[in-house]
Protein backbone atom coordinates (compact mmCIF):
# COMPACT_ATOMS: atom_id res chain seq x y z
CA UNK A 1 0.00 0.00 0.00
CA UNK A 2 1.57 3.68 -0.99
CA UNK A 3 2.14 5.80 1.39
CA UNK A 4 -0.04 9.30 0.84
CA UNK A 5 -0.52 12.03 3.49
CA UNK A 6 -3.75 11.21 5.42
CA UNK A 7 -7.18 12.19 3.96
CA UNK A 8 -5.86 12.78 0.30
CA UNK A 9 -8.74 11.99 -2.07
CA UNK A 10 -7.84 8.40 -4.08
CA UNK A 11 -10.06 8.80 -6.90
CA UNK A 12 -12.79 6.22 -6.36
CA UNK A 13 -15.79 6.38 -7.66
CA UNK A 14 -17.78 5.67 -4.83
CA UNK A 15 -20.43 7.90 -4.17
CA UNK A 16 -20.34 7.33 -0.30
CA UNK A 17 -16.68 7.69 -0.47
CA UNK A 18 -17.13 10.85 -2.31
CA UNK A 19 -20.04 12.22 0.99
CA UNK A 20 -17.35 11.38 3.82
CA UNK A 21 -14.02 12.44 2.06
CA UNK A 22 -15.20 15.80 1.73
CA UNK A 23 -16.92 15.44 5.46
CA UNK A 24 -13.37 13.93 6.70
CA UNK A 25 -11.15 16.85 4.19
CA UNK A 26 -13.35 19.31 7.05
CA UNK A 27 -12.79 17.66 9.73
CA UNK A 28 -8.72 16.99 9.10
CA UNK A 29 -8.88 21.01 8.45
CA UNK A 30 -9.80 21.65 12.36
CA UNK A 31 -7.52 18.49 13.54
CA UNK A 32 -5.75 18.85 16.31
CA UNK A 33 -2.08 17.38 15.41
CA UNK A 34 -0.10 15.35 17.67
CA UNK A 35 1.20 17.03 20.63
CA UNK A 36 3.60 14.22 21.83
CA UNK A 37 6.67 15.08 19.55
CA UNK A 38 6.82 11.87 17.39
CA UNK A 39 5.69 9.51 20.60
CA UNK A 40 2.85 7.19 19.62
CA UNK A 41 0.39 7.64 22.49
CA UNK A 42 -0.77 3.84 21.93
CA UNK A 43 1.38 1.42 20.31
CA UNK A 44 1.62 -1.93 19.89
CA UNK A 45 5.36 -3.66 18.43
CA UNK A 46 4.60 -7.23 16.57
CA UNK A 47 2.32 -8.19 19.17
CA UNK A 48 1.32 -12.13 18.99
CA UNK A 49 -1.12 -13.65 21.38
CA UNK A 50 -2.59 -17.34 21.74
CA UNK A 51 -5.12 -19.20 23.43
CA UNK A 52 -4.03 -23.19 23.64
CA UNK A 53 -3.88 -23.41 19.61
CA UNK A 54 -5.84 -20.83 18.29
CA UNK A 55 -3.61 -18.01 17.52
CA UNK A 56 -5.49 -14.82 17.95
CA UNK A 57 -2.91 -12.17 16.76
CA UNK A 58 0.02 -12.75 14.75
CA UNK A 59 2.21 -9.74 14.70
CA UNK A 60 0.02 -7.69 15.41
CA UNK A 61 2.25 -3.67 14.64
CA UNK A 62 0.64 -0.28 14.87
CA UNK A 63 0.47 3.26 16.56
CA UNK A 64 -1.88 6.10 17.51
CA UNK A 65 -0.91 9.47 18.50
CA UNK A 66 -2.99 12.05 19.81
CA UNK A 67 -5.12 13.79 17.99
CA UNK A 68 -5.83 10.53 15.89
CA UNK A 69 -8.56 7.99 15.33
CA UNK A 70 -7.55 4.18 14.42
CA UNK A 71 -10.75 1.97 13.62
CA UNK A 72 -9.73 -1.87 13.87
CA UNK A 73 -12.07 -3.70 11.65
CA UNK A 74 -12.85 -7.31 11.06
CA UNK A 75 -14.91 -10.13 11.47
CA UNK A 76 -16.35 -11.90 14.32
CA UNK A 77 -13.49 -13.23 16.11
CA UNK A 78 -10.79 -11.92 14.11
CA UNK A 79 -8.92 -10.42 17.39
CA UNK A 80 -10.70 -7.01 17.55
CA UNK A 81 -11.82 -6.88 20.59
CA UNK A 82 -8.43 -8.34 22.19
CA UNK A 83 -6.32 -5.72 21.02
CA UNK A 84 -8.16 -3.35 23.15
CA UNK A 85 -7.63 -5.81 26.54
CA UNK A 86 -3.73 -6.10 25.49
CA UNK A 87 -3.81 -1.87 25.24
CA UNK A 88 -5.85 -2.17 28.82
CA UNK A 89 -3.36 -4.73 30.11
CA UNK A 90 -6.47 -7.14 30.62
CA UNK A 91 -4.58 -9.55 28.78
CA UNK A 92 -0.78 -10.12 28.39
CA UNK A 93 0.82 -10.62 25.04
CA UNK A 94 3.33 -13.98 24.35
CA UNK A 95 5.53 -12.09 22.53
CA UNK A 96 5.96 -8.28 21.92
CA UNK A 97 5.50 -4.71 23.43
CA UNK A 98 2.54 -2.99 24.12
CA UNK A 99 3.69 0.74 24.21
CA UNK A 100 1.45 3.29 26.49
CA UNK A 101 3.26 6.68 26.17
CA UNK A 102 6.21 5.31 25.47
CA UNK A 103 6.45 2.77 27.92
CA UNK A 104 6.31 -1.22 27.93
CA UNK A 105 2.76 -1.80 30.17
CA UNK A 106 3.86 -5.35 29.85
CA UNK A 107 6.07 -5.30 32.34
CA UNK A 108 4.86 -2.82 34.87
CA UNK A 109 3.15 -4.10 38.82
CA UNK A 110 -0.48 -4.46 39.60
CA UNK A 111 -0.92 -0.92 41.04
CA UNK A 112 1.12 0.58 38.37
CA UNK A 113 -1.48 -0.73 35.89
CA UNK A 114 -4.05 0.62 37.57
CA UNK A 115 -2.93 3.91 37.91
CA UNK A 116 -1.71 3.95 34.14
CA UNK A 117 -6.07 2.74 33.62
CA UNK A 118 -6.84 5.78 35.05
CA UNK A 119 -5.49 7.80 31.71
CA UNK A 120 -7.68 5.55 29.58
CA UNK A 121 -11.04 6.04 28.66
CA UNK A 122 -13.51 2.86 27.96
CA UNK A 123 -16.41 2.70 26.20
CA UNK A 124 -18.19 -0.73 26.00
CA UNK A 125 -20.29 -2.69 23.43
CA UNK A 126 -22.97 -2.81 25.93
CA UNK A 127 -22.18 0.38 27.71
CA UNK A 128 -21.00 -1.56 30.75
CA UNK A 129 -22.76 1.05 33.05
CA UNK A 130 -23.23 -0.25 36.85
CA UNK A 131 -26.86 -1.19 37.22
CA UNK A 132 -26.71 -0.01 40.49
CA UNK A 133 -25.98 3.41 40.10
CA UNK A 134 -27.69 6.30 38.96
CA UNK A 135 -26.24 7.81 35.75
CA UNK A 136 -25.12 11.03 37.90
CA UNK A 137 -22.92 8.41 39.86
CA UNK A 138 -21.84 6.55 37.03
CA UNK A 139 -20.79 9.76 35.54
CA UNK A 140 -18.94 10.64 38.67
CA UNK A 141 -17.86 7.59 39.15
CA UNK A 142 -13.74 7.69 37.87
CA UNK A 143 -14.42 11.51 39.85
CA UNK A 144 -14.53 9.91 43.42
CA UNK A 145 -12.06 7.40 42.32
CA UNK A 146 -9.28 9.07 41.45
CA UNK A 147 -9.55 12.79 42.48
CA UNK A 148 -9.76 15.00 45.18
CA UNK A 149 -12.46 17.14 43.98
CA UNK A 150 -15.49 18.71 45.82
CA UNK A 151 -19.27 17.20 45.62
CA UNK A 152 -19.90 20.81 44.05
CA UNK A 153 -17.02 20.68 41.38
CA UNK A 154 -17.87 16.82 40.76
CA UNK A 155 -21.67 17.65 40.13
CA UNK A 156 -20.68 20.86 38.36
CA UNK A 157 -17.94 18.23 35.89
CA UNK A 158 -20.45 15.95 35.37
CA UNK A 159 -23.17 18.17 34.21
CA UNK A 160 -21.04 19.83 31.82
CA UNK A 161 -19.84 16.37 30.46
CA UNK A 162 -23.45 15.12 29.79
CA UNK A 163 -24.41 18.48 27.59
CA UNK A 164 -21.06 17.35 26.09
CA UNK A 165 -22.84 13.92 24.61
CA UNK A 166 -25.88 15.73 23.84
CA UNK A 167 -27.66 14.20 27.17
CA UNK A 168 -30.10 17.14 29.03
CA UNK A 169 -28.44 16.63 32.88
CA UNK A 170 -31.86 17.84 33.90
CA UNK A 171 -33.36 14.71 32.37
CA UNK A 172 -31.34 11.68 32.87
CA UNK A 173 -29.03 12.75 36.00
CA UNK A 174 -31.28 10.79 38.56
CA UNK A 175 -32.28 7.53 36.10
CA UNK A 176 -30.89 4.24 36.01
CA UNK A 177 -29.28 2.64 33.42
CA UNK A 178 -32.44 0.42 33.16
CA UNK A 179 -34.86 3.58 32.50
CA UNK A 180 -32.06 4.83 28.95
CA UNK A 181 -32.23 3.78 25.77
CA UNK A 182 -29.41 2.19 23.74
CA UNK A 183 -28.13 5.57 21.87
CA UNK A 184 -28.29 7.47 25.87
CA UNK A 185 -26.51 4.47 27.82
CA UNK A 186 -23.86 4.88 24.66
CA UNK A 187 -23.54 8.62 25.32
CA UNK A 188 -23.43 8.15 29.50
CA UNK A 189 -21.10 5.43 28.57
CA UNK A 190 -18.93 8.12 26.39
CA UNK A 191 -19.47 10.60 29.49
CA UNK A 192 -18.27 8.24 31.84
CA UNK A 193 -15.23 7.42 29.80
CA UNK A 194 -14.08 10.85 29.17
CA UNK A 195 -15.40 12.37 32.57
CA UNK A 196 -11.61 12.90 33.48
CA UNK A 197 -10.27 14.11 30.50
CA UNK A 198 -7.81 11.01 29.74
CA UNK A 199 -6.04 11.14 27.08
CA UNK A 200 -6.67 7.60 25.47
CA UNK A 201 -10.11 6.63 24.55
CA UNK A 202 -10.71 3.06 23.57
CA UNK A 203 -14.45 1.94 22.16
CA UNK A 204 -15.28 -1.55 21.67
CA UNK A 205 -17.95 -1.35 18.94
CA UNK A 206 -19.47 1.87 19.53
CA UNK A 207 -22.22 1.79 17.08
CA UNK A 208 -23.00 -2.22 17.00
CA UNK A 209 -27.17 -2.73 17.43
CA UNK A 210 -28.07 1.12 17.17
CA UNK A 211 -29.98 2.73 14.76
CA UNK A 212 -28.35 4.70 11.48
CA UNK A 213 -29.70 8.05 12.65
CA UNK A 214 -28.36 6.79 16.82
CA UNK A 215 -25.20 5.64 14.45
CA UNK A 216 -23.88 8.54 13.41
CA UNK A 217 -24.78 10.44 16.33
CA UNK A 218 -22.52 8.76 18.32
CA UNK A 219 -20.05 9.12 15.42
CA UNK A 220 -20.14 12.74 15.72
CA UNK A 221 -19.41 12.11 19.05
CA UNK A 222 -16.68 10.60 18.57
CA UNK A 223 -15.05 13.29 16.29
CA UNK A 224 -16.48 15.55 18.44
CA UNK A 225 -13.87 14.09 21.08
CA UNK A 226 -10.99 14.72 18.64
CA UNK A 227 -11.25 17.45 17.18
CA UNK A 228 -12.56 19.14 20.73
CA UNK A 229 -9.94 17.31 23.19
CA UNK A 230 -7.72 16.11 20.79
CA UNK A 231 -7.88 12.63 22.36
CA UNK A 232 -6.39 9.57 21.09
CA UNK A 233 -9.11 6.82 19.82
CA UNK A 234 -8.91 3.10 19.12
CA UNK A 235 -12.04 2.17 17.83
CA UNK A 236 -13.16 -1.18 17.73
CA UNK A 237 -15.86 -1.95 14.87
CA UNK A 238 -16.96 -3.81 11.89
CA UNK A 239 -19.18 -0.99 10.52
CA UNK A 240 -17.01 0.24 7.55
CA UNK A 241 -19.42 3.27 6.90
CA UNK A 242 -18.62 4.27 10.82
CA UNK A 243 -15.02 3.76 9.88
CA UNK A 244 -15.04 6.06 7.17
CA UNK A 245 -16.51 8.59 9.04
CA UNK A 246 -14.44 8.81 12.20
CA UNK A 247 -10.88 7.34 11.41
CA UNK A 248 -7.80 9.03 10.63
CA UNK A 249 -6.57 5.23 9.61
CA UNK A 250 -7.66 2.19 9.34
CA UNK A 251 -6.41 -1.36 9.84
CA UNK A 252 -9.03 -4.79 8.68
CA UNK A 253 -7.67 -7.78 10.61
CA UNK A 254 -8.38 -11.59 9.06
CA UNK A 255 -7.37 -14.07 11.41
CA UNK A 256 -5.12 -11.98 13.96
CA UNK A 257 -3.35 -10.24 11.03
CA UNK A 258 -3.55 -6.63 9.57
CA UNK A 259 -4.32 -7.39 5.72
CA UNK A 260 -4.71 -3.59 5.69
CA UNK A 261 -3.64 -0.98 6.66
CA UNK A 262 -4.22 3.16 5.55
CA UNK A 263 -6.62 6.05 5.21
CA UNK A 264 -10.25 4.18 5.36
CA UNK A 265 -11.27 5.47 2.30
CA UNK A 266 -8.03 3.62 0.33
CA UNK A 267 -10.10 0.30 1.61
CA UNK A 268 -12.36 0.86 -1.59
CA UNK A 269 -9.26 0.94 -4.19
CA UNK A 270 -7.60 -2.01 -2.49
CA UNK A 271 -7.61 -5.30 -4.48
CA UNK A 272 -7.22 -7.39 -1.86
CA UNK A 273 -9.70 -10.04 -2.59
CA UNK A 274 -11.39 -9.77 1.69
CA UNK A 275 -10.93 -6.03 1.77
CA UNK A 276 -13.27 -6.29 -1.03
CA UNK A 277 -15.55 -9.04 0.73
CA UNK A 278 -15.59 -6.93 3.76
CA UNK A 279 -16.71 -3.97 1.85
CA UNK A 280 -19.34 -5.37 0.19
CA UNK B 1 -5.05 -53.73 23.24
CA UNK B 2 -8.30 -51.73 24.85
CA UNK B 3 -7.92 -52.16 28.42
CA UNK B 4 -4.05 -50.31 28.79
CA UNK B 5 -5.74 -47.16 26.72
CA UNK B 6 -8.93 -47.13 29.04
CA UNK B 7 -6.62 -47.34 32.09
CA UNK B 8 -4.20 -45.06 30.68
CA UNK B 9 -7.23 -42.08 30.07
CA UNK B 10 -8.62 -43.11 33.62
CA UNK B 11 -4.80 -42.04 34.24
CA UNK B 12 -5.12 -38.97 32.60
CA UNK B 13 -8.54 -37.65 33.81
CA UNK B 14 -7.65 -38.70 37.47
CA UNK B 15 -4.60 -36.68 37.43
CA UNK B 16 -6.54 -33.87 35.20
CA UNK B 17 -9.25 -33.54 38.05
CA UNK B 18 -6.15 -33.33 40.48
CA UNK B 19 -5.15 -30.47 38.86
CA UNK B 20 -8.32 -29.29 38.30
CA UNK B 21 -8.73 -29.00 42.28
CA UNK B 22 -5.51 -28.28 43.06
CA UNK B 23 -5.57 -25.17 40.74
CA UNK B 24 -8.69 -24.37 42.53
CA UNK B 25 -7.48 -24.30 46.31
CA UNK B 26 -4.96 -22.51 44.81
CA UNK B 27 -6.82 -19.88 43.42
CA UNK B 28 -9.51 -19.55 46.69
CA UNK B 29 -6.79 -19.34 48.79
CA UNK B 30 -4.72 -16.19 46.27
CA UNK B 31 -8.36 -14.47 46.55
CA UNK B 32 -7.96 -14.36 50.66
CA UNK B 33 -4.28 -13.30 50.33
CA UNK B 34 -5.91 -10.60 48.05
CA UNK B 35 -8.75 -9.69 50.04
CA UNK B 36 -6.20 -9.13 53.26
CA UNK B 37 -3.96 -7.43 51.53
CA UNK B 38 -6.72 -4.73 50.43
CA UNK B 39 -7.70 -4.29 53.97
CA UNK B 40 -4.86 -3.15 55.03
CA UNK B 41 -4.10 -1.05 51.94
CA UNK B 42 -5.70 2.37 51.27
CA UNK B 43 -8.42 2.87 49.62
CA UNK B 44 -10.63 1.51 51.72
CA UNK B 45 -14.62 1.48 50.38
CA UNK B 46 -16.34 2.41 53.38
CA UNK B 47 -20.21 3.04 51.70
CA UNK B 48 -19.60 -0.47 50.10
CA UNK B 49 -18.77 -2.00 53.01
CA UNK B 50 -22.33 -0.18 55.06
CA UNK B 51 -24.13 -1.52 52.22
CA UNK B 52 -23.27 -4.62 52.73
CA UNK B 53 -23.73 -4.62 56.19
CA UNK B 54 -27.38 -3.31 55.28
CA UNK B 55 -27.85 -6.25 52.81
CA UNK B 56 -26.20 -9.26 54.69
CA UNK B 57 -27.13 -8.10 58.40
CA UNK B 58 -30.26 -5.88 58.56
CA UNK B 59 -32.00 -7.76 55.54
CA UNK B 60 -31.52 -11.14 56.84
CA UNK B 61 -32.94 -10.27 60.28
CA UNK B 62 -36.46 -11.48 59.52
CA UNK B 63 -35.15 -14.88 58.23
CA UNK B 64 -32.79 -15.34 60.88
CA UNK B 65 -35.77 -14.48 63.94
CA UNK B 66 -37.75 -16.83 61.80
CA UNK B 67 -35.25 -19.19 62.12
CA UNK B 68 -34.81 -19.02 65.72
CA UNK B 69 -38.01 -19.06 66.49
CA UNK B 70 -39.34 -22.10 65.28
CA UNK B 71 -35.83 -24.10 65.96
CA UNK B 72 -36.27 -23.04 69.43
CA UNK B 73 -39.73 -24.44 69.46
CA UNK B 74 -39.60 -27.34 67.87
CA UNK B 75 -36.47 -28.46 69.76
CA UNK B 76 -38.27 -27.93 73.03
CA UNK B 77 -41.08 -30.06 71.43
CA UNK B 78 -38.89 -32.87 70.48
CA UNK B 79 -36.71 -33.16 73.75
CA UNK B 80 -40.52 -32.96 75.66
CA UNK B 81 -41.75 -35.86 73.84
CA UNK B 82 -38.68 -38.33 75.53
CA UNK B 83 -38.15 -35.99 78.58
CA UNK B 84 -41.82 -36.27 79.79
CA UNK B 85 -41.03 -40.23 80.00
CA UNK B 86 -38.77 -39.59 82.86
CA UNK B 87 -40.57 -36.98 84.24
CA UNK B 88 -37.50 -34.66 83.54
CA UNK B 89 -39.05 -31.73 81.19
CA UNK B 90 -37.80 -29.29 83.64
CA UNK B 91 -34.40 -30.03 81.82
CA UNK B 92 -35.56 -28.45 78.35
CA UNK B 93 -34.15 -25.10 78.96
CA UNK B 94 -30.91 -26.77 79.30
CA UNK B 95 -31.26 -28.81 76.32
CA UNK B 96 -32.56 -26.62 73.71
CA UNK B 97 -29.84 -23.64 75.31
CA UNK B 98 -27.04 -25.52 74.58
CA UNK B 99 -27.86 -26.96 71.51
CA UNK B 100 -28.54 -23.53 70.37
CA UNK B 101 -25.91 -21.51 71.32
CA UNK B 102 -22.96 -24.34 70.78
CA UNK B 103 -24.57 -25.52 67.27
CA UNK B 104 -27.96 -25.38 65.98
CA UNK B 105 -27.68 -21.07 66.22
CA UNK B 106 -24.34 -20.40 64.06
CA UNK B 107 -25.11 -23.26 61.97
CA UNK B 108 -28.46 -22.75 60.71
CA UNK B 109 -27.99 -18.75 60.73
CA UNK B 110 -24.66 -19.37 58.57
CA UNK B 111 -26.98 -21.28 56.27
CA UNK B 112 -30.00 -19.31 56.36
CA UNK B 113 -27.56 -15.95 55.65
CA UNK B 114 -25.95 -18.02 52.56
CA UNK B 115 -29.15 -18.64 50.90
CA UNK B 116 -30.26 -15.56 51.28
CA UNK B 117 -27.02 -13.21 50.79
CA UNK B 118 -24.64 -15.32 49.60
CA UNK B 119 -26.52 -16.10 46.68
CA UNK B 120 -27.61 -12.29 46.39
CA UNK B 121 -24.11 -11.18 46.29
CA UNK B 122 -23.30 -14.37 43.90
CA UNK B 123 -25.80 -13.59 41.37
CA UNK B 124 -24.76 -9.84 41.35
CA UNK B 125 -21.47 -9.68 40.67
CA UNK B 126 -21.79 -12.43 38.41
CA UNK B 127 -24.39 -10.77 36.28
CA UNK B 128 -22.16 -7.85 36.70
CA UNK B 129 -19.01 -9.81 35.29
CA UNK B 130 -21.38 -10.99 32.37
CA UNK B 131 -22.21 -7.48 31.67
CA UNK B 132 -18.61 -6.11 31.44
CA UNK B 133 -19.00 -3.81 34.43
CA UNK B 134 -16.44 -5.67 36.33
CA UNK B 135 -13.85 -4.97 33.80
CA UNK B 136 -15.55 -1.39 33.56
CA UNK B 137 -14.08 -1.40 37.10
CA UNK B 138 -10.76 -2.49 35.84
CA UNK B 139 -10.74 -0.35 33.01
CA UNK B 140 -11.17 2.76 35.60
CA UNK B 141 -8.47 1.31 37.79
CA UNK B 142 -10.49 -0.04 40.22
CA UNK B 143 -9.29 -2.98 41.49
CA UNK B 144 -12.26 -5.41 41.39
CA UNK B 145 -11.38 -7.70 44.99
CA UNK B 146 -11.46 -4.34 46.65
CA UNK B 147 -14.18 -3.01 45.51
CA UNK B 148 -16.55 -5.88 45.28
CA UNK B 149 -15.30 -8.96 47.32
CA UNK B 150 -13.54 -7.17 50.18
CA UNK B 151 -16.56 -5.15 51.80
CA UNK B 152 -18.64 -8.16 51.26
CA UNK B 153 -16.31 -10.62 53.39
CA UNK B 154 -15.57 -7.84 56.02
CA UNK B 155 -19.47 -7.43 56.54
CA UNK B 156 -20.00 -10.84 56.61
CA UNK B 157 -17.56 -11.24 59.25
CA UNK B 158 -19.16 -8.66 61.22
CA UNK B 159 -22.57 -9.50 60.53
CA UNK B 160 -23.05 -13.27 61.27
CA UNK B 161 -21.95 -13.29 64.90
CA UNK B 162 -24.21 -10.31 65.39
CA UNK B 163 -27.25 -12.35 63.32
CA UNK B 164 -25.93 -15.87 65.58
CA UNK B 165 -26.60 -14.03 68.89
CA UNK B 166 -30.38 -12.87 67.61
CA UNK B 167 -30.96 -16.66 66.76
CA UNK B 168 -29.55 -17.76 69.63
CA UNK B 169 -31.66 -15.60 71.63
CA UNK B 170 -34.96 -16.11 69.77
CA UNK B 171 -34.44 -19.45 70.11
CA UNK B 172 -34.31 -19.68 73.09
CA UNK B 173 -37.45 -17.32 73.81
CA UNK B 174 -39.27 -20.21 71.33
CA UNK B 175 -37.94 -22.64 73.53
CA UNK B 176 -39.88 -20.66 76.56
CA UNK B 177 -43.48 -20.19 74.36
CA UNK B 178 -43.38 -23.98 74.50
CA UNK B 179 -42.49 -24.48 77.88
CA UNK B 180 -45.07 -22.35 79.13
CA UNK B 181 -47.80 -23.35 76.79
CA UNK B 182 -47.38 -26.53 76.16
CA UNK B 183 -45.38 -27.96 79.10
CA UNK B 184 -46.24 -25.85 82.35
CA UNK B 185 -43.28 -25.11 82.94
CA UNK B 186 -42.66 -21.65 84.57
CA UNK B 187 -40.51 -18.80 82.76
CA UNK B 188 -38.00 -18.81 85.92
CA UNK B 189 -37.96 -22.62 85.98
CA UNK B 190 -36.91 -22.46 81.83
CA UNK B 191 -34.63 -19.35 82.47
CA UNK B 192 -32.69 -21.24 84.91
CA UNK B 193 -32.38 -24.49 83.16
CA UNK B 194 -30.63 -22.40 80.10
CA UNK B 195 -28.19 -20.45 82.59
CA UNK B 196 -26.87 -23.86 84.29
CA UNK B 197 -26.29 -25.68 80.40
CA UNK B 198 -24.69 -22.59 79.46
CA UNK B 199 -22.76 -22.70 82.82
CA UNK B 200 -22.09 -25.98 82.54
CA UNK B 201 -18.93 -25.78 80.51
CA UNK B 202 -17.61 -22.67 82.82
CA UNK B 203 -16.58 -18.98 81.84
CA UNK B 204 -14.01 -17.01 80.18
CA UNK B 205 -13.10 -13.75 82.05
CA UNK B 206 -15.08 -15.02 84.94
CA UNK B 207 -18.53 -13.73 83.14
CA UNK B 208 -18.81 -14.95 79.46
CA UNK B 209 -20.13 -18.66 79.26
CA UNK B 210 -17.66 -21.14 77.49
CA UNK B 211 -20.40 -22.16 75.20
CA UNK B 212 -20.80 -18.50 73.65
CA UNK B 213 -17.73 -17.92 73.15
CA UNK B 214 -18.18 -21.27 70.54
CA UNK B 215 -21.27 -19.82 69.35
CA UNK B 216 -19.44 -16.65 68.31
CA UNK B 217 -16.37 -17.97 66.76
CA UNK B 218 -17.62 -20.23 64.54
CA UNK B 219 -19.96 -17.49 62.75
CA UNK B 220 -17.45 -15.18 62.49
CA UNK B 221 -15.42 -18.29 60.03
CA UNK B 222 -18.74 -19.26 58.34
CA UNK B 223 -19.62 -15.23 57.42
CA UNK B 224 -16.01 -15.56 55.93
CA UNK B 225 -16.53 -18.89 54.14
CA UNK B 226 -19.85 -17.39 52.64
CA UNK B 227 -18.35 -14.63 51.40
CA UNK B 228 -15.04 -15.33 49.91
CA UNK B 229 -17.14 -18.45 48.28
CA UNK B 230 -19.58 -16.74 46.56
CA UNK B 231 -17.37 -13.63 45.44
CA UNK B 232 -14.70 -16.85 44.16
CA UNK B 233 -17.30 -18.66 42.27
CA UNK B 234 -19.05 -15.76 40.82
CA UNK B 235 -15.59 -14.15 39.32
CA UNK B 236 -14.78 -17.26 37.53
CA UNK B 237 -18.21 -16.98 35.78
CA UNK B 238 -18.03 -17.44 32.18
CA UNK B 239 -21.21 -18.21 29.62
CA UNK B 240 -23.43 -15.49 30.30
CA UNK B 241 -26.93 -15.82 32.16
CA UNK B 242 -26.33 -18.91 32.08
CA UNK B 243 -23.08 -19.50 33.63
CA UNK B 244 -24.23 -16.85 36.34
CA UNK B 245 -27.12 -19.16 37.61
CA UNK B 246 -24.23 -22.46 37.28
CA UNK B 247 -21.85 -19.84 39.58
CA UNK B 248 -24.57 -19.24 42.04
CA UNK B 249 -25.26 -22.85 42.63
CA UNK B 250 -22.10 -23.64 42.47
CA UNK B 251 -21.17 -20.64 45.05
CA UNK B 252 -24.23 -21.84 47.89
CA UNK B 253 -23.55 -25.78 47.14
CA UNK B 254 -20.34 -25.17 48.17
CA UNK B 255 -20.51 -22.40 51.19
CA UNK B 256 -22.99 -24.48 52.58
CA UNK B 257 -21.01 -27.30 52.16
CA UNK B 258 -17.69 -25.74 53.74
CA UNK B 259 -20.04 -24.48 56.43
CA UNK B 260 -20.69 -27.69 57.77
CA UNK B 261 -17.70 -29.36 57.22
CA UNK B 262 -15.53 -26.50 59.10
CA UNK B 263 -18.08 -26.71 61.50
CA UNK B 264 -17.08 -30.26 62.64
CA UNK B 265 -13.17 -29.04 62.51
CA UNK B 266 -13.90 -26.08 64.07
CA UNK B 267 -15.88 -27.74 67.11
CA UNK B 268 -13.10 -30.14 67.87
CA UNK B 269 -10.50 -27.45 67.88
CA UNK B 270 -12.78 -25.14 70.47
CA UNK B 271 -13.49 -27.99 72.12
CA UNK B 272 -9.68 -28.67 72.67
CA UNK B 273 -8.73 -25.20 73.55
CA UNK B 274 -11.23 -24.05 75.37
CA UNK B 275 -13.12 -27.21 77.35
CA UNK B 276 -10.58 -29.39 77.46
Amino acid sequence: MPERPRGEPTGSPNPFVEEVRSEVRKELATERRDDTGGIHTVELRDVWLAYGNNHVLRGISFGVSRGETLCILGGSGAGKSTILRLILRLLLPDQGEVLVGGRDICSVSYDDVLELRENMGMVFQASALFDSLTVFDNVAFPLYEHTNMSDEEIHERVMEVLGFVDLDPREVLELLPAELSGGMKKRVGVARAIVHEPPIILFDEPTSGLDPVTTRTVDELILKLRHELGVCAVVVTHDIRSAVRIATEAALLLDGEIIFKGAPEDMFASDDPYVRAFLG
Amino acid sequence: MGQPSASRSAARLTRDSIFRVAFAVQEYFALLGRVIRTVFTKPAYVRDFLQQMDTIGVKSLFIVVLTGLFTGMVLALQSAVEMKQFGATIYIGRLVGASAVRELGPVLTALMVTGRAGAGMAAAIGAMKVTEQVDALRTMGVAPVRKLVTPRVLAALLMLPLLTIITDLIAILGGLLIAIVKLDLTADLYMRSVYVSLADTGFVLRYIPIDLIQGLVKPIAFGGIMALTSCYYVLRTEGGTEGVGRATTQAVVSSSILILASDYFLTQILIALLVE
